[in-house]
Formats: structure tokens, C-alpha cells, sequence
């Protein structure tokens, strides 16, 4: 094991990161920024093998607070930043957030539980999306927000890793030995569940789709009592659709069910996505604690990072700066 | 005292237990709340491999009677199968049975509810069928053996409050030794003490408090207004007059 924390450069502490997912190479990143010799190991056979390669990649503070308690957007505020600063092609467009004429109270709703938009109707959303003209009355329109494609996300943190003198090794046992290293970051997901009592999965289904007949500018969220999705531009008319909340631990392929709610959520938002073409189908579970606010924990040399639920690419670089200031001494 | 199946429950108000923000706050909710019964679905998918484990866990830790129900299922059979899951998951033989017959109201489909509530009965469930207010629906869910009956108030998570009146009324007037629970469509407490105030022997509340900005603050609302609401029926209400009647006594006052 003493020749995998051979690294060459500086002398700062030598640190093992289990897990390339977006949890495991934000912190890597950030703590080889601050001069630590950083190994990752990846049990899975490439970068992002778990449940971050489903991830919408939506850089959204302020929407999250429907749902998410006050703490997750005052902590995520710099993250876009963060973002911008550390890899290409953070789009920062904004979000909408509408819904169907017959759920319009959502809006409201929603409004209510966020801030930082501006209330816009039908000439402005037409001007935003003009593929949306004269189909939405009434929207939100978030300016602040941005997103990300994830998996070229992942891939750029990967190339800035290695020319830090950081070291990234897929396949590797899960009980390979930590052995040899200063100090150990579990970022590994839901498969750190049997060593966190209080941790569970929480189900989610995305699809991608290709639709050259549909532009959109920024993610699109689309409110619904029963089925709210969002829809998440990526490059060449590749559209991220998201997700699913099942409190289940199955990760077996998308339901029936699941997908004819989402699709006929898209084909609502527009129906040129009747000829889109279903590229993907995906399901991860997402690691969550019971407050699903993603947290730092340690025990001796060793630091979880974990719990990210859907707040992964919001909260990684934040969780990520927190472990640093453990491993640097500064927490 | 009212007996659901022999059991008398701590509180008239029964919480739903799905679309919270975090289990966190749905645990602090319940507690608040002082629910007497929750109420937890079991999809299909995770019942099969015991997926969803870890979230029935939090559940069970509360300590509060469960209520697994049949959520979704849209035939008689699909709500017979995952009734036999939530006996085996959950260990109990109670069973909120929903057998969903129009998608867009959610309403309940009272022909295939009386046939799965006749199975579930015979297999030794005890059952609460989610039904309409229909009385001739009533009458054959208790003829299939059911001891409770949980008709609607309005649509699910529409929050209309109690749509038929007239209905409820009748139901309850037609059964009144039948507990009965007014489920689905509250919104605000003041449905759910009117709901009590008919007579009725518990609400059953998810959307209204998990979707409200401060669920657990929403959910001690609610209990306070089923126990108002309750207290109002025992004390026997006034009866409503078309005309006024002066609250000081005219009679024996001075003619002037």
C-alpha cells in the first residue's frame, strides 16, 4: 500500500478519497487545491458510477427552498461559483418554474415558499424560451440559478484532479486496505449504508431524450400536485428528465408507471417532445440522512461525506470545504 | 369511545405519512400532532425485494399504530396482493384499502372496493375502505365484513374540504354506530373540525399538512381542530334556524 501514497510534489497530508462521484472528487479537488496528496478510489468501473451520473445538474439555491429546509440555499449560495470556477460549461441562464393552466396555483405556491424571481407572464416567457410561446401564462423566472451538464462535470473535476498530482483508480475491491494514508474521506454514497445507521435511499428515475424539433435555455421545472418534473437542456438537443422521490431502496429499472407520468409531464411542457428520441433510462438511489441535509461527519482519521439526497452538485463543494478544514486543522 | 376494530386510538386525527419534506420533519409532525394513527403506503416495487426498509423503520420507531394502505392500486387484485405485503412488512392485519377507479378525481372504485374487501376480510384483514359517500356503497362494504368505513371528503390532496354535506350527513345519520373516518380532500382545519362536528369519529390528513410551509406547526393545528371539533359534537351543537331568536329573553320585559 506505501507505493499508492508515493505521490510526487508537496508533503501536505496524503489522503485517500473513496468514491468518484460528485461528493468524492469535490472534496478531492478542494483538498488537493490546498496542497494534499489525494488518491481516489472508485469501486465502479469509470468515474461517477453512482448515483451522481443520474443527476440533473440543476445549480439552483433559491427553488430548492420549496422543499428543502433554509440551510440548503444559504449554504449553496457560492456554489455556482464554485462551479464556474472549477470546470466548463456552467450555463447560467436561470430557471422557470411553471405549470399546466389548470395547476397555475402551484406557481403561486411555490412563489411563496422562494425568493429571488420575478413574476413574469406570457411576452416574457415567450422571450425566454421562445419554444414556449403561448403556452404559459403565468411563470416564475429564478435569474440568479444556473446548471450544469454533471457527467461533463464529473469528467473535468477527473482531468483537474490529475494536473493537481492527484491519482484517480477505478475497479478497486470496496475492502481494499486504507492502510499507509493520512486520512480517509468516505464519499461512496449509498453503499456507505450498512456503516450509517440512520441512512436510506431515497429512489429516483430520469430520462434522456433527444428532441431537435424542441430548444430550451435553461432547466424548465414544471409544477404538478401529482408529477412535478424538470426538464434540463444539455448540448445538441439532449434533454435530462427528472426525477422521480420514491422512498424505496430498489435501483431495478424505471417503471412503467413512472415513465408514463414523466413523459406525459414533457409532452405537456410541449408537445414536439411526442418525437423526441428516449436515449436513456436511469434510476439511483440517493444517500440521504433523515434531515436529507448532507453532512460531514468523522471518526478519528476517517470523514464521511454523505447524505447528498438530491443536493449533490448544490452541496458537494460546500461539504467538500468542510472536510478540508477537518483534514487542514482548521475545523 | 369509539372502537376501530377493538382498538380505542390516542388521538381522532390520522396522519399520512408520504410527500414530507424530510422524514425529519414528518417524525416531528406526528409527534406534534399527537396522531392516533399513521398511515403508510407500500409500493409494489419496493414491498417486492423490502426496498423501502429503511423509511418503514423511521415509521415504526414512532411508536404510533400503522395503518399500511393499498395507495394506487386501480383493481381489486393489485389491492389484495399489496394488502398481503403490508400484513407481512408492517405485522398487522389492518389495511387502508384503496382501489382507485378514475384517475383524474382519484375516486375510489366501489364496485372493485367491495370485491377486494370482501377477500381481504375473508383472508382475516380488517378493513377501512377508502370509499364515496354513497350509501347503498356503504351498505355492501359492511355486508363484505368491513367494521370501518372512510368515505371521502373531496378528491385526494384537492383540499376542497368536504364537498357533499348533504352526503357525509347521511352517511352518518344511516350508520351511526359504524366508526366512521372522513378521509381525503381536507385542507385546512376548520374542514377537519367540521368534519367532526358531523359526527365523525377521526380525519385522516396527508397533503395538507406535508405540503404545508411548516408541517409540524400545520399538523398541532390540525389536531387541536379535530379535538375542538370533536368536543363541539359530544357537547350537542345548537340546532341552525332560519329565523333569529334574541339571546336575552323578550318574554316578561316592562311594556312601555
Amino acid at each position: 500500500m506505501a507505493a499508492q501514497t508515493a505521490f510526487s510534489g508537496g508533503a501536505g497530508p496524503s489522503v485517500l478519497v473513496r468514491g468518484a462521484g460528485v461528493s468524492g472528487l469535490t472534496a478531492a479537488v478542494t483538498l488537493a487545491e490546498r496542497g494534499a496528496r489525494v488518491h481516489v478510489h472508485e469501486s465502479g468501473p469509470r468515474i461517477g458510477s453512482g448515483a451522481s451520473w443520474q443527476a440533473g445538474g440543476m445549480l439552483a439555491p433559491w427553488c430548492e427552498a420549496e422543499s428543502a429546509p433554509k440551510d440548503v440555499t444559504e449554504q449553496s449560495l457560492a456554489s455556482l461559483d464554485w462551479w464556474d470556477a472549477h470546470v466548463p460549461g456552467v450555463i447560467r441562464n436561470g430557471t422557470l418554474v411553471l405549470a399546466p393552466a389548470r395547476d397555475v396555483g402551484e406557481v403561486a405556491r411555490f412563489g411563496r415558499r422562494t425568493s429571488h424571481f420575478s413574476t413574469i407572464g406570457e411576452a416574457e416567457v415567450a422571450e425566454l424560451e421562445p419554444d414556449l410561446a403561448d403556452r404559459f401564462s403565468r411563470a416564475l423566472f429564478f435569474a440568479g440559478e444556473g446548471h450544469v451538464d454533471p457527467r461533463d462535470a464529473l469528467r473535468a473535476l477527473a482531468t483537474r484532479l490529475v494536473g493537481l498530482g492527484g491519482q484517480i483508480t477505478c475497479d478497486v475491491p470496496v475492502n481494499a486496505g486504507t492502510a499507509g494514508y493520512d486520512w480517509v474521506v468516505d464519499c461512496t454514497g449509498i453503499a456507505a449504508r450498512d456503516q450509517m445507521a440512520d441512512m436510506r435511499g431515497v429512489r429516483g428515475e430520469m430520462l434522456l431524450l433527444r428532441c431537435p424539433d424542441v430548444t430550451l435555455h435553461r432547466p424548465v421545472r414544471m409544477l404538478h400536485p401529482r408529477i412535478p418534473i424538470y426538464i434540463v437542456p444539455r448540448a445538441d438537443h439532449v434533454y435530462m428528465v427528472g426525477a422521480t422521490m420514491i422512498e424505496s431502496e430498489n435501483a431495478g429499472p424505471m417503471t412503467l408507471r413512472s415513465m408514463v407520468e414523466m413523459l406525459g409531464a414533457v409532452y405537456a411542457l410541449h408537445p414536439a417532445f411526442g418525437e423526441a428520441e428516449i436515449l436513456e433510462t436511469g434510476t439511483g438511489l440517493r444517500p440521504s440522512y433523515p434531515d436529507n441535509m448532507p453532512a460531514v461527519r468523522r471518526d478519528g482519521r476517517h470523514i464521511h461525506i454523505n447524505g447528498m439526497y438530491r443536493h449533490g452538485f448544490l452541496l458537494s463543494p460546500v461539504r467538500a470545504a468542510d472536510a478540508a478544514d477537518i483534514v487542514f486543522g482548521n475545523a | 369511545m369509539t372502537l376501530f376494530y377493538g382498538t380505542e386510538l390516542s388521538s381522532r386525527l390520522m396522519l399520512g405519512t408520504a410527500q414530507y419534506p424530510s422524514p425529519e420533519i414528518l417524525m416531528d409532525a406526528v409527534r406534534r400532532a399527537g396522531a392516533g394513527v399513521v398511515t403508510v403506503s407500500l409500493r409494489r416495487e419496493a414491498a417486492g425485494s423490502r426496498a423501502g426498509h429503511a423509511f418503514w423503520e423511521l415509521i415504526r420507531t414512532l411508536g404510533v399504530p400503522v395503518l399500511p394502505n393499498t395507495a394506487g392500486c386501480h383493481t381489486a387484485r393489485e389491492a389484495v396482493t399489496t394488502a398481503h405485503m403490508a400484513r407481512e412488512v408492517f405485522g398487522t392485519d389492518w389495511i387502508k384499502l384503496e382501489v382507485i377507479g378514475e384517475s383524474d378525481t382519484l375516486q375510489p372504485d366501489m364496485f372493485a372496493l367491495v370485491d377486494a374487501a370482501r377477500i381481504l376480510v375473508e383472508d382475516g384483514f380488517k378493513v377501512f375502505p377508502y370509499m364515496t359517500e354513497d350509501l347503498v356503497g356503504a351498505e355492501r362494504l359492511l355486508r363484505a365484513g368491513c367494521e370501518v368505513l372512510m368515505p371521502w371528503g373531496a378528491p385526494i390532496g384537492s383540499g376542497k374540504g368536504l364537498n357533499n354535506l348533504f352526503g357525509l350527513r347521511a352517511l352518518r345519520a344511516h350508520f351511526p354506530d359504524v366508526p366512521m373516518v372522513v378521509d381525503a380532500g381536507i385542507g385546512v382545519p376548520s374542514h377537519a373540525a367540521q368534519a367532526m362536528e358531523l359526527g365523525y369519529d377521526a380525519v385522516l390528513i396527508n397533503t395538507a399538512v406535508a405540503k404545508a410551509g411548516d408541517p409540524a406547526e400545520m399538523a398541532r393545528a390540525f389536531a387541536m381542530a379535530v379535538e375542538a371539533g370533536r368536543m363541539a359534537y359530544v357537547a350537542d351543537p345548537m340546532e341552525m334556524r332560519d329565523m333569529a331568536v334574541p339571546s336575552t329573553p323578550v318574554i316578561g320585559q316592562a311594556v312601555l
